[in-house]
């Protein structure tokens, strides 16, 4: 255990539930390998070595069935929207959704017949990270928000804004 | 996601298989970027592949009839996301010819680095890609490591890690950094040991052999019928490279192997661009070697910035010059032309028509992974669903490309 | 410097059937009528002193308000000799011209794609259908009078509203639907 081995006399922790499992929850947020265009080679680059989102307990999972979050990362075009919804609509509850990129906060450069404007139009998004592609630290500090907006979400407790029911 | 719809029951030798209509994306791990295939299947056995394209269509054509040709540069970095420089270059060179202008000398140097900078970043993906796709993961972990440094040298010298917009029409948007020469020497020097790791690493393995050797066989004449070009056509046997045949900025001057292979199957594309990686540092050895000093854009008001900034402040006519091409850009005399370059992917060329204006009246680009795309429907001995995989890793498409 | 062997030899086999309209560019231009062109690309391709085995590209274009309206332009290279050339071939709306896809296999994508983008008929086309649009999408989208930003719906707020009345018989489209029948879902939901 570490630094924490030995420290404690015999004692009992208090905490709230809601903070164990928002603990839980966000420390293995699981996203979907889902990259659309030159987005999806930063959020790889944001994986591999150099960045490693792996220490921060995102795995990609190749399945919508098995995964928390859903990275838009590139333009959704309106051919591919249905896909994009159907996969939000597969994955399970608690998911969050972040629009990495420009093109999937608003369409970006491209407003043409075949683009939609932002994915805001397709799924709920959580967390928007916006560039052109976004850096890497930048795709993790989009994680680390979204790690801050999960730990504040209420679970058992009653209501809120912040209510993480029924996304 | 998968769906499958089952076709027909067949029976033979006492054993029933099915045939089954299976669908292979757009969201799929290994169809790199939103490629969907619908696969008739016997079984395990592939008897036709039918590629849907355009999920990542975004009008690029008709947004660049509306865009000026500086505002069109960032356009072509999107397409081929992968190496954008090489791309860039493309289209600048055919606005230039259009013009009748000439970049300067160092200005083609530095264009010509950056491309093969970028040819190496583009193969490094896909040279890790194909391990991973049929199953050594570790490759790419080794190959992200190498493209972050060249990542790195890209944002020395533009600021941007992956899409660069650093050629304009005329030259480059500006000089080389102080220090960069020396960061590049370093690259080079590491640069081929680690070439190395990577083949003793996969190249000998007995499954990755299995996997790529002898599949998807495309022979050099159905090769040139299906428009293949680049490390795919060159895999197959057919000896052709735009740089050394047709050269276009500098490549006349330097000396460099054009990497041919034999056999056709998914291991000679992989094995053909390992090798091209290493041409590649030759080739931006050479360009550090031989570079010039000079201005790094032409000497051409109408078209391009002052190099000099020092002018913006003591001649009106500089100051003319410079609002009417921030305020409206530059108008290209009428004509066509269509000029190809030799992108990582194969042949990239675009087709501009000019009516005088400012905006182009047609622009067309030629995306190499368009037409290679195409060789799924053409190639022999891809018997299995694994094998459709493989074939795919080593085709290198870039969707963005495919679907402009 | 003479021509070069293929401008002579388009010459004599074609006569007036196969115009040369110039060199510009490094690259010499013939334009056909639509009833030549594929046994022009024959005989290119086959000639054993020619050889232009290689289709670059095919390209649509549209020269509304032109006369005749679309033009279809290829790009041929000649691997073991290294020559290019361009051919045109000027169609009139509604568009239709033989295919290419008996002459070079990889016609058969950039012809899909010029249907798509122009709704030019590829006559002998295998698989004529759409590429980059969904199927059931109305219009096309290259061609100069659908606007750049589609037409409005839920997907993008800022495309045209659709005509209410029909166009015109001079007005742009000329009969042509161009409404476009893109599948507009609902906002995103919870």
């Amino acid at each position: 255990m570490g630094i924490l081995e030995n420290r404690f006399p015999d004692n009992v922790f208090f905490s709230t539930a809601d903070s164990i499992i928002n603990w839980s929850r966000k420390s293995a947020l699981w996203p979907e390998t889902f990259g659309i265009a030159c987005c999806a080679i930063e959020m790889i680059a944001t994986g591999c070595s150099r960045y490693d989102l792996d220490r921060f307990g995102v795995v990609f999972r190749s399945s919508p069935r098995q995964s928390d979050v859903m990275i838009i990362a590139g333009t959704v075009t309106k051919k591919f929207a249905p896909v994009v919804r159907r996969l939000y609509d597969q994955m399970p509850e608690p998911r969050w959704v972040i629009a990495m990129g420009t093109c999937a906060i608003s369409g970006g450069v491209y407003n043409t017949y075949a683009v939609v404007q932002g994915s805001e139009l397709v799924v709920p998004v959580d967390v928007h990270v916006p560039g052109c592609p976004p850096r890497p630290e930048a795709l993790m500090y989009g994680f680390l928000l979204l790690q801050e907006k999960i730990h504040k979400s209420h679970v058992l407790r009653r209501g809120g804004s912040e209510s993480a029911v029924a996304r | 996601m998968t769906d499958v719809t089952v076709l027909d029951e067949i029976e033979q030798d006492g054993r029933s298989t099915q045939e089954i209509l299976l669908n292979l994306g757009p969201q799929h791990p290994s169809t790199h970027g939103v490629l969907r295939l619908v696969l008739e299947l016997e079984g395990e056995y592939v008897a036709r592949i039918d590629p849907h394209i355009g999920y990542l269509h975004r009008g690029t054509e008709k947004l660049a009839e509306d865009f000026t040709y500086t505002q069109i540069i960032p356009l072509t970095d999107r397409l081929d996301y992968l190496c954008p420089p090489s791309t860039n270059q493309a289209f600048v060179l055919a606005v230039e010819r259009l013009l009748g202008i000439e970049a300067p000398q160092r200005a083609q140097y530095i264009r010509v680095m950056m491309t093969e900078l970028s040819r190496i970043s583009g193969h490094l993906l896909i040279v890790g890609a194909l391990p991973m796709d049929v199953g050594a993961m570790t490759t790419l972990l080794y190959t992200m490591r190498e493209r972050e440094m060249v990542m790195d040298l890209l944002e020395m010298i533009c600021g941007a890690r992956l899409h660069t917009s650093f050629c304009r029409v005329g030259g480059v948007r500006e000089d080389l950094p102080g220090g960069f020469a020396e960061r590049v020497r370093e690259f080079c020097e590491i640069f081929p040991q680690r070439i190395h790791d990577y083949e003793r690493l996969v190249a000998r393995n007995r499954v990755f052999l299995q996997r790529t050797r002898g599949i998807a066989v495309i022979t050099p004449e159905d090769a040139i019928d299906l428009g293949l070009s680049g490390p795919n056509l060159r895999a197959s046997g057919v000896d052709w490279d735009i740089r050394r045949d047709c050269p276009y900025e500098i490549y006349d001057r330097l000396d460099f192997n054009v990497i041919v292979r034999e056999g056709g199957d998914c291991y000679d594309r992989w094995q053909c661009r390992i090798d091209e990686m290493r041409e590649s540092t030759r080739i931006i050895k050479q360009c550090m070697r031989d570079m010039p000093e000079g201005p790094f854009l032409a000497d051409e008001p109408r078209v391009a910035f002052p190099v000099d900034k020092e002018l913006l402040k003591c001649s009106m006519e500089t100051q003319i010059h410079h609002f009417e091409l921030s305020a409206y850009g530059f108008k290209v005399p009428a004509g066509e032309i269509y000029t190809c370059v030799e992108a990582p992917k194969g042949e990239l060329g675009f087709y501009i028509i000019s009516d005088g204006s400012e905006k182009p009246f047609r622009m067309k680009v030629r995306a190499p992974s368009f037409v290679n795309l195409q060789a799924l429907q053409g190639a022999s001995n891809m018997d299995y669903l694994a094998d459709v995989v493989a074939m795919l890793g080593s085709l290198d498409p870039v969707l963005a490309e495919v679907d402009k | 410097m003479g021509a070069p062997l293929y401008c002579t030899k388009i010459a004599e086999r074609f006569g007036r059937e196969v115009v040369h309209e110039g060199h510009s560019h490094g690259m010499h231009t013939f334009s056909a009528a639509p009833s030549v062109v594929v046994e022009l690309c024959w005989f290119l391709k086959e000639d054993p002193e020619l050889r232009f085995n290689f289709l670059s590209d095919i390209c649509g274009v549209d020269r509304y308000p032109q006369k005749p309206r679309f033009e279809m332009v290829y790009h041929l290279y000649s691997i073991p000799l290294k020559w290019r050339l361009r051919i045109k071939c000027r169609v009139d709306d509604p568009p239709r011209i033989p295919s290419m896809v008996g002459v070079w296999k990889t016609a058969n994508w950039h012809e899909r794609e010029a249907y798509d983008m122009y709704g030019i008929i590829f006559d002998g086309h295998p698989d004529l259908r759409r590429i980059y649009m969904w199927e059931e999408f109305e219009g096309y989208p290259m061609r100069k009078d659908f606007p750049l930003r589609g037409y409005k719906d839920a997907y993008n707020p800022f495309g045209e509203e659709k005509a209410e009345t029909p166009p015109s018989r001079n007005g742009p489209g000329d009969g042509q639907n161009s409404q476009d029948g893109g599948s507009p879902q609902s906002g995103a939901k919870r």
